[in-house]
């Protein structure tokens, strides 16, 4: 695959090399300024008062007096000038509660205060009297209905795909398989907590500096509560450490209090959330539910299947249904279903939303398929493996929405590879062999899955990003997008596809800040999308700058970047300004069926297959993943250090979300809101991860590149928990997979506690 | 952070001489500070009722580590890191060396305290356990003068303790007589490293040839984060003292521990697979015990 496909890029220079991060000195030295270095002069801090229960009206608010309230500024819903609502897509979720609170940390009033340190004791001494209604805690207890919290139904969002004639397919099935699989919520936990501040102008507006993903979301949701047109709100993204999904939606929600506390003190206001409260009310992964019943030939084809997939949005709809929508398309895997159908829905329950989190629904459906397969194989009698070739994928044949692919993947090709690179058959042979005394035991478990780059269906369309590139004056080039840098590596992947298509030096080509009155709109940095589509974009923006100024007559190719930057500094010279954009068309040939689910989902897919060895200790019921490899085809590497970093880190949230990961929920709110009890894996707990690309040129994607950042949350959970099934012969099916269930499923196996493992004595 | 700095006051007195005097000026005001690695997470948190620090961290009194002929006298003040440097406890008293080195990390190891770790009285902290197997005593010193105590009693419920509000504790003193046992510690975490103890066990013993068998001696065990304080098993040593090791009489003693602990379910884990831990734990005890006289 790789030779035949990257012969054409030979010739790049920059793209595929690992440069430098364009803020890496920065972050290095200390000089990056993050939102809580940033100080403006008389500026407050403020904070916000949240409710206590999980779902209620709210009846009276009391100060107590002994603090000096005189010198608080205090915001309530009567000092929002515009609507009261947080802009996304239902436009449900209030900034502030008015009349009802829906979950345990919905915000009701603003404070602020010049010393930051004299919040905590006031927000606390805002008591609040509720009169407490019914509230609903779990996917089951939203589905019985015994209240209805939310619409009509407390349905959110439902989809149904339908491919073939299912029902036919049971009369004709050697197997019937069925099985129930499920995930926990997990919190994204990037360094930096959410922080903004806002600034409030009667002539310019507002203007919101901020830890964010999404500029442009943040813009359009201060528009309507400020009540300000376009040009009287700006929002510029500050360095920001750390997001994974969790700073697409939030920052609009705590950049609006900042704006109403700017607004009504006039002064300059810093909110930043502490790590408790951060991890208490800001969004997570939603808890999901997924039912598979699967007919299957007698070798193990499948035949088709009814996969029910269920999300836990929490008390508002925010992204709930995108969240779905992803999580739906990619519920059968990279499996060939001649037919299947699939009914998703996304419930509330009385819990923070929950909202975008790297993978954004894929890994949820994909843990319940990557299950589903070993369960499948076992029924049949082949291994995991095999299972899997028999089902994958291939060029010409369609996906559940009907997609047909067109581009030359092999699954079985990547499968052999990874399992040759894992050392797969040897192991097993091992692991079979080991007595059964031991006190660990080894499994080896697979993961084959495959992510879909960019928005789903006609998203993209409806975003029509916009990208830019300027002239500098010393002739070399700036990059214009709303596109974020969060860790990732989008400013050096951007500016590596600028300087490659301009022959230009990398080091000839800046990013501006994002900043809405200085950049376009190149749509939200989240699905996996920046790379392929917006640096596309980037790339045409570019091929017109060149035009320009070969058309101007300052320019012939070929040419060097010498002479490019002498032609860049003379056309603005003359011209005072040099600039292209580009516009996001959809390409021809994808077509996306809103109503009927059906048709070309993603411009591209990345696919995957990774192995995790595991050991269980038989003493403490621990599993630790001892080997990890992580093989995929994602199109052309960009940045193989980056992309190594993009593959390692998600592999390691993987770890995670399969082990030990648990958010504690009690009445809708989480209890373990510390970093002492919401346990993520260290250093000491995730593997040698070991890295492997294969390259297939995308054409839809800069210079052949398709999404990288999500595909790696995808495969690390079911390989993870194939693995403990491997070693012990217990299957588990629902994450976080934490040593009491298995403490309990194999003392359950082995009768009373003392048989957990025997004596040897002494000879 | 959710504490007002601006209500905290702080006092850092020169000597372990002038800080008992402060403390013994308003006893319940005074918040002695040694590490301030316990502290300050609940500085942070807001939850702090005292608001006055009383400084002790590096005061020479407190940080010194002697070795005399009958027994280690460990400052109260000593850091991890001063645990894990020292020879003697390398040698001697190795599962204070090892539980030192998974508590926390390398900054926590820097800056947190024995003396703290023993006030604290978290029933999952690390170096108790190891405590009560050593039979280690406690020097506690206030104006009133220095009385010591029986480390084993020091512990009187949850985060109560036998220490009055103007004493500080100034010395961890540790028997030298368990050069040759057999020792071993384990800590089953929330995850490998930076963790706190789901279960944390600490235990030594001998075997020693009776005429015609090997029989236990001295055998001491000691679990964290199952009971409200950190537990010696008496009951499951009793059973094994003096016994010859075979498989009935582990079985004995894991019943015994079973009925000696008092496990909970919080947010780390469940009672049940505390107690099973437990349980798994004395055996892989009592096997390492057993296969250290095989290697023999
Ligand atoms: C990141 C992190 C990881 C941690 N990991 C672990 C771990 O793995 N295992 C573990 O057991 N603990 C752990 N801890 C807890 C803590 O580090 C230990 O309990 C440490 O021993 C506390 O010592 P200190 O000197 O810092 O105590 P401080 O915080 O200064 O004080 C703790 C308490 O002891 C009192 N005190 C301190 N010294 C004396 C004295 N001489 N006389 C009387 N009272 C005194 C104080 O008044 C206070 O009540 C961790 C803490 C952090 C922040």
């Amino acid at each position: 695959m790789m030779s035949h496909s990257l012969k054409s890029n030979l010739g790049e220079k920059i793209v595929g090399k690992p440069t430098p991060r364009k803020e890496g000195p920065g972050k290095v030295t200390g000089e990056a300024r993050y939102i809580d270095d940033l100080s403006f002069p008389d500026m407050l801090y403020g904070a916000t008062v949240r409710s206590q229960i999980a779902r209620g009206m709210l009846k009276k608010i009391t100060f107590r007096p002994d603090v000096p309230w005189s010198e608080f500024v205090v915001v309530s819903v009567p000092d929002i000038p515009g609507k009261n609502y947080i802009a996304l897509i239902e436009n449900d979720q209030p900034c502030l509660a008015e009349k009802v609170v829906n979950h345990p940390e919905e915000p009701i009033l603003l404070l602020a205060h010049p010393d930051r340190y004299m919040l905590p004791n006031a927000v606390a001494a805002v008591s609040i009297e509720y009169e407490p209604l019914p509230a609903l805690f779990s996917i089951e207890e939203s589905e019985r209905k015994s209240e209805i919290i939310w619409g009509q139904d407390n349905v959110f969002k439902s989809y149904q795909i339908e491919k073939g004639d299912v029902d036919a397919i049971w009369a004709k099935a050697d197997y019937i398989v069925e099985g129930e699989y499920s995930t926990g919520a997990q919190e994204q936990l990037y360094i930096e907590t959410q922080g903004v501040i806002a600034t409030y102008d009667c002539e310019q507006g507002v203007t919101v500096w901020g830890s964010m993903q999404c500029p442009y979301y943040v813009h359009k949701a201060l528009m309507v509560v400020c009540d300000l047109p376009e040009d009287k709100v700006r929002v510029v993204q500050t360095e920001t450490g750390g997001a994974f999904g969790g700073k697409e939606e939030y920052p609009s929600m705590i950049a609006a209090h900042a704006a109403l506390l700017a607004r009504k003190s006039g002064r300059p206001v810093k909110i930043v959330y502490d790590r408790a409260e951060d991890m208490a009310a800001t969004t997570k992964r939603h808890p999901s539910r997924t039912r598979h019943r699967t007919a299957l030939t007698k070798d193990g084809k499948i035949l088709g299947g009814e996969i029910e997939f269920v999300i836990d949005g929490g008390a508002y709809q925010t992204l709930s249904p995108v969240v779905l929508s992803r999580g739906t398309i990619h519920a059968g895997g990279p499996y060939h279903w001649p037919a299947v159908r699939i009914i998703a829905k996304a419930l509330a329950t009385n819990a923070p939303p929950h909202g975008a989190f790297r993978g954004f629904g894929a890994p949820q459906s994909l843990f319940a398929m990557e299950r589903h397969m070993d369960r499948i194989a076992r029924t049949v009698k082949v291994s995991p493996a095999e299972i899997r070739r028999r089902n994958f994928l291939k060029p010409g044949q369609t996906t559940i929405t009907e997609q047909t692919i067109s581009e030359p993947i092999d699954l079985e090709k990547l499968l052999d590879r990874a399992l040759v690179l894992s050392d797969y058959e040897s192991k097993k042979s091992r692991f079979r062999q080991q007595g059964k005394n031991g006190k660990r035991k080894g499994g080896l478990g697979i993961a084959a899955f495959l992510h879909g780059a960019g928005f789903t269906g006609s998203g993209e369309r409806y975003l029509s990003s916009v990208v830019g590139i300027e002239g500098q004056p010393n002739g070399g080039v700036r990059v214009l997008v709303s596109s974020t840098e969060f860790g990732q590596g989008t400013n050096t992947v951007l500016c590596q596809i600028a300087a490659e298509a301009l022959g230009l030096e990398y080091g000839d080509v800046a990013i501006a800040q994002p900043d809405t009155a200085q950049v376009p709109n190149s749509g939200p940095t989240v699905a996996s999308r920046t790379a392929m589509v917006v640096g596309k974009l980037l790339e045409s923006a570019a091929l017109g700058l060149k035009q320009t100024l070969i058309r101007a007559g300052m320019l012939g190719e070929p040419y060097a970047a010498e002479e490019f930057r002498c032609a860049c500094r003379a056309y603005m010279e003359r011209y005072g300004e040099l600039r292209s954009l580009a516009r996001y068309e959809q390409p021809d040939g994808i077509h996306w069926d809103d109503q009927k689910y059906r048709g070309a989902a993603y411009a591209a897919f990345a696919w995957a297959v990774y192995v995790a060895e595991v050991s269980v200790d038989l003493t403490a019921y621990s599993v630790s993943v001892d080997d990890f490899v992580a093989l995929q085809e994602v199109g052309r590497v960009i940045n193989p250090v980056l992309a190594r970093g993009q593959v390692l880190g998600g592999v390691a949230q993987g770890i995670g979300f399969a082990l030990y990961e648990k958010v504690e929920w009690r009445h809708g709110r989480m209890q373990n809101s510390q970093m002492t009890n919401y346990i993520v894996p260290t250093s000491a707990d995730v593997p040698p991860i070991r890295v492997y690309f294969e390259e297939i040129a995308n054409q839809h994607g800069a210079f052949g590149a398709k999404g990288i950042g999500e595909l790696p949350m995808d495969g690390p959970a079911p390989a993870i928990v194939n693995a403990v099934e491997d070693a012990l012969g217990i299957p588990f099916n629902s994450i976080p997979l934490m040593p009491e269930e298995i403490c309990e499923a194999l003392t359950a196996a082995a009768g009373p506690p003392s048989a957990g493992h025997s004596f040897s004595g002494v000879r | 952070m959710r504490s007002n700095p601006a209500e905290f006051e702080w006092a850092a007195p020169a000597t372990l001489e002038e800080a008992v005097k402060v403390l013994a000026g308003d006893p319940d005001a005074w918040l002695p500070i040694a590490g301030g690695t316990d502290l300050m997470v609940q500085f942070a948190a807001g939850t702090l009722e005292r608001r006055r620090f009383l400084n002790i961290w590096n005061l020479g009194e407190l940080r010194r580590i002697d070795g005399f002929p009958g027994e280690l006298q460990v400052g109260a003040g000593s850091t991890y890191t001063d645990l894990r440097e020292n020879d003697i406890i390398t040698r001697e008293f190795p599962l204070l060396g090892r539980t030192a080195s998974w508590t926390g990390g390398i900054a926590n190891q820097n800056r947190g305290t024995l003396g703290g770790n023993v006030a604290n009285a978290s029933p999952a902290a690390d170096s108790l356990p190891a405590l009560m197997v050593y039979g280690a005593d406690l020097i506690l010193t206030s104006t009133r003068g220095d009385r010591r105590v029986r480390y084993e009693d020091f512990h009187t419920g949850y985060k109560r303790m036998n220490l009055a509000p103007d004493e500080l504790i100034r010395t961890i003193c540790l028997p030298r007589r368990f050069s040759g046992y057999i020792s071993y510690a384990r800590k089953i975490g929330t995850r490998k490293a930076q963790a706190i103890a789901k279960v944390c066990i600490a235990a030594v013993g001998r075997l020693a040839k009776d005429s015609t068998q090997l029989m236990l001696e001295d055998v001491r065990i000691a679990v964290g984060s199952v009971a409200p304080v950190p537990l010696r098993l008496r009951n499951a040593e009793q059973l094994l003292n003096r016994r010859p090791l075979d498989e009935a009489r582990v079985e004995l003693a894991c019943k015994a521990a079973a009925a000696e602990i008092q496990p909970i379910s919080d947010l780390r884990s469940t009672a049940k697979y505390r107690a099973q831990i437990v349980n798994n734990l004395v055996r892989e005890f009592l096997d390492t015990l057993a296969a250290r006289e095989r290697e023999r």
